[in-house]
């Protein structure tokens, strides 16, 4: 649409994983546009979160390159990769458990407002960053709660916040690793329509099992299975096509 | 009550007048505190005890801004203690004889650098690993320090270590600080500037960021925090108030050794923030003043004191994991909702057949020294004003019963005060 949309928000181009003789990654080739909601699907194993442990840096690629909005980012630690833009949540929910909600969000909005390691500073008294915690508190409606401890939140509200820290930063690239897992029908609804709330301005990798939710959100989406990517479309060209419906589709959705 | 929705900041609270006043209540309190208590105990012993309790306190802050704070357990801290002090003994012993224009109470200062300028050095590699890496690390930081300190005996003095006289420095308004109480007063004031400091330290972005570490390191780093450098801050940061109380230590006493560097000072840090409470901000100052009175009321009494002080921490760790200030703030939803006086008889009951154990595991255990240890000086040991043999059976018998009794009575007792706190605290909830 404009000339932003050239450079590739993500771009991973041969992307190898191995853990000793195991490949769980074996050359992928994905493309996530600048804006898109780009979802990845995947039979169990498939490697979807390996995946997303290579490009936040978790885990150390064995090849292949990782470009985030055209520059390297393989290799680097999560801490760099997160200060160029890029957050992630986690499938296992991976908040602060003895902090309150409140500090949970607050750690969180940081380091983007250029707080770093400060320890001259009366942390109440940042008015950006008090005023920051509120507005994500609001918009993943957990304002009411924000004095609990995180450990004590029911699971639901638990996965609100794991979108809470990963959106506070203000990254513009998000990834979120099986937000919906594990949820009820309502909780499910609301975490969608909170997920396409904050995806609005930013670019949005998804890994996601349910594929109401999938199709419901995704502009395209790329089918990883054994380590490869074998479509990346589409919505309606994923479901037509008859390589996704033989590895995946038609063995899940029966 | 017209307000459409108050909005829950804590900021705002926090910085409401009525807010900012109680918070600064508590340091005019504590400021006032340390003021008085040389007029409610004014004893030679009791001005020292206190100026002990007062370095100790700074000590076991600084322990707990990596235990407690960032979740590091370090077995080395008392390097920090011991180089602090004896930067500070030999900075004494030049400004002396220089004569140069500093004043005794800056020499605080001197232990400040030396502990932040080896918590930098030592940190570099420490803080490179977290969780058990880090901790045999610190113990082999320990071990070295300890083992050089031995060779070079010009700066750390052999076993004997260096002393100095805190009174050959320039004097300012006539304190010469030879008295006790001038010491106290020093040791005092810097108590307090530094338990606010470390207070505020809490209170700041890196403080926050600190807790994060100890709650989850791996999230940490996906908020955009280098872990590393944040356990590196925090450990430089823990020594450069090690260094402080050992500095004051090393005015106190005027002598300093290399054992204050050692592995049973570092221990003796640990058991002091364990016992007080790691979770809790006032739990170290807590336990630094208890174990400090314990240790000196019990080496009094007993030859096996630090028996009793292992009994406790283990007795501690096993029930009371939060330590004596995770036991008071559990009470604080109570007396909350008004419900404390509902309890406290079921806490005196345990009370009760609590000490009694105590006092039936220390006849067992009095008893056993004199019967082996001491068993050169002869059958006769004299406890809470009995004299006995220790050769015959009934002393024996009686702590065992005793022990035996109130340990079984304290349990079900325990057992009690646990239900009924429970319930108060669902009845204050649902009030």
């Amino acid at each position: 649409m404009n000339a932003a949309a050239s450079t590739p928000a993500i771009e991973l181009a041969g992307l190898r994983k191995s853990f000793g003789p195991m490949e769980i990654i074996r050359g992928v080739d994905l493309v996530v546009r600048e804006g898109e909601r780009h979802a990845v699907i995947g039979p169990n194993g498939a490697g979807k979160s390996t995946l997303f442990h290579l490009i936040s840096g978790h885990y150390l690629p064995s090849a292949g390159a990782i470009r985030l909005r055209g520059e390297s980012i393989a290799g680097l630690p999560p801490q760099l990769i997160n200060r160029r833009g890029l957050s992630r949540s986690f499938q296992v929910t991976n908040i602060f458990p003895r902090l309150s909600v409140w500090e949970n969000v607050r750690c969180a909005t940081l380091w983007a407002l250029g707080h770093r390691y400060s320890f001259w500073r009366d942390v109440d008294r940042l008015d950006d960053v008090n005023r920051r915690t509120e507005e994500i508190l609001s918009e993943i409606d957990l304002i009411d709660r924000w004095r609990t401890p995180a450990g004590v939140l029911t699971y639901g509200e638990q996965r609100a916040l794991e979108i809470g820290l990963t959106i506070a930063g203000n990254a513009d690239v998000l990834l979120l690793d099986e937000p919906t897992a594990g949820m009820s029908h309502a909780e499910t609804e609301r975490v969608v329509s909170l997920i396409r709330k904050v995806s609005e301005k930013r670019t949005l990798l998804m890994i996601e099992h349910d594929m109401r939710v999938v199709f419901d959100l995704a502009d395209r989406i790329s089918v990883l299975v054994y380590g490869e990517v074998i479509a990346s479309d589409t919505p309606e060209r994923i479901k037509a096509n008859a390589a996704v419906q033989q590895a995946y589709l038609g063995t899940e959705a029966a | 009550m017209n307000h459409a929705r108050t909005i829950p900041h804590p900021a705002a609270t926090a910085a409401s007048r009525a807010g900012a006043l109680a918070r600064y209540a508590i340091w005019i309190a504590l400021a006032a505190t340390l003021l008085l208590l040389p007029y409610v105990f004014s004893s030679r012993l009791a001005l020292s005890t206190m100026s002990l309790m007062g370095t100790m306190i700074i000590f076991a802050l600084s322990y707990n801004m990596l235990l407690g704070q960032t979740g590091l357990l370090s077995f080395g801290h008392a390097v920090f203690f011991g180089l602090g002090g004896f930067f500070t003994v030999h900075m004494l012993n030049m400004a002396g004889a220089g004569g140069w224009p500093v004043p005794l109470p800056l020499f605080p200062v001197v232990g400040a650098l030396g502990g932040l300028f080896f918590g930098v050095l030592f940190g570099a590699v420490a803080t490179k690993r977290a969780g058990t890496a880090f901790a045999m690390i610190t113990l082999g930081i320990g071990e070295l320090v300890v083992s050089s300190a031995l060779i070079l005996r010009r700066f750390f003095g052999g076993e004997e270590g260096i002393t100095t006289d805190r009174t050959e420095v320039l004097q300012l308004f006539g304190y010469s600080f030879g008295p006790q109480l001038q010491v106290y007063y020093l040791i005092a004031a810097w108590c307090l500037v530094s338990i606010a400091a470390m207070y505020a330290i809490t209170r700041t972005p890196f403080g926050r960021i600190c807790n994060a570490v100890r709650d989850n390191p791996q999230r940490t780093a996906f908020i955009g925090y280098d872990t590393g450098t944040v356990r590196f801050i925090a450990f430089s940061l823990s020594g450069l108030f090690a260094g402080i109380a050992g500095g004051l230590s090393a005015i106190n006493f005027e002598i300093i050794n290399a054992a204050q560097m050692g592995a049973v000072e570092s221990g003796a840090v640990i058991l002091m923030t364990y016992i007080g409470g790691v979770g809790n901000f006032a739990g170290p100052i807590i336990g630094a003043i208890l174990v400090t009175w314990l240790q000196l009321m019990l080496s009094d009494t007993t030859k096996v004191w630090p028996l009793y002080v292992g009994l406790l921490f283990i007795g501690m760790v096993m029930f009371a994991p939060g330590g004596i200030a995770g036991l008071v703030a559990m009470q604080a939803p109570l007396l909350a909702a008004r419900r404390l006086h509902r309890v406290l008889p079921f806490y005196l009951l345990a009370l009760v057949p609590g000490v009694v154990a105590v006092v039936g595991l220390s006849v067992l255990i009095e008893t056993s020294h004199q019967f082996s240890i001491r068993a050169a000086y002869g059958p006769q040991l004299t406890l809470y004003s009995i004299p006995f043999d220790v050769t015959s059976p009934l002393p024996w018998l009686a702590g065992l019963v005793l022990a035996a009794a109130g340990t079984w009575l304290f349990l079900r007792a325990a057992r009690l005060a646990r239900n009924a706190y429970d319930e108060a605290v669902a009845e204050g909830r649902d009030r």
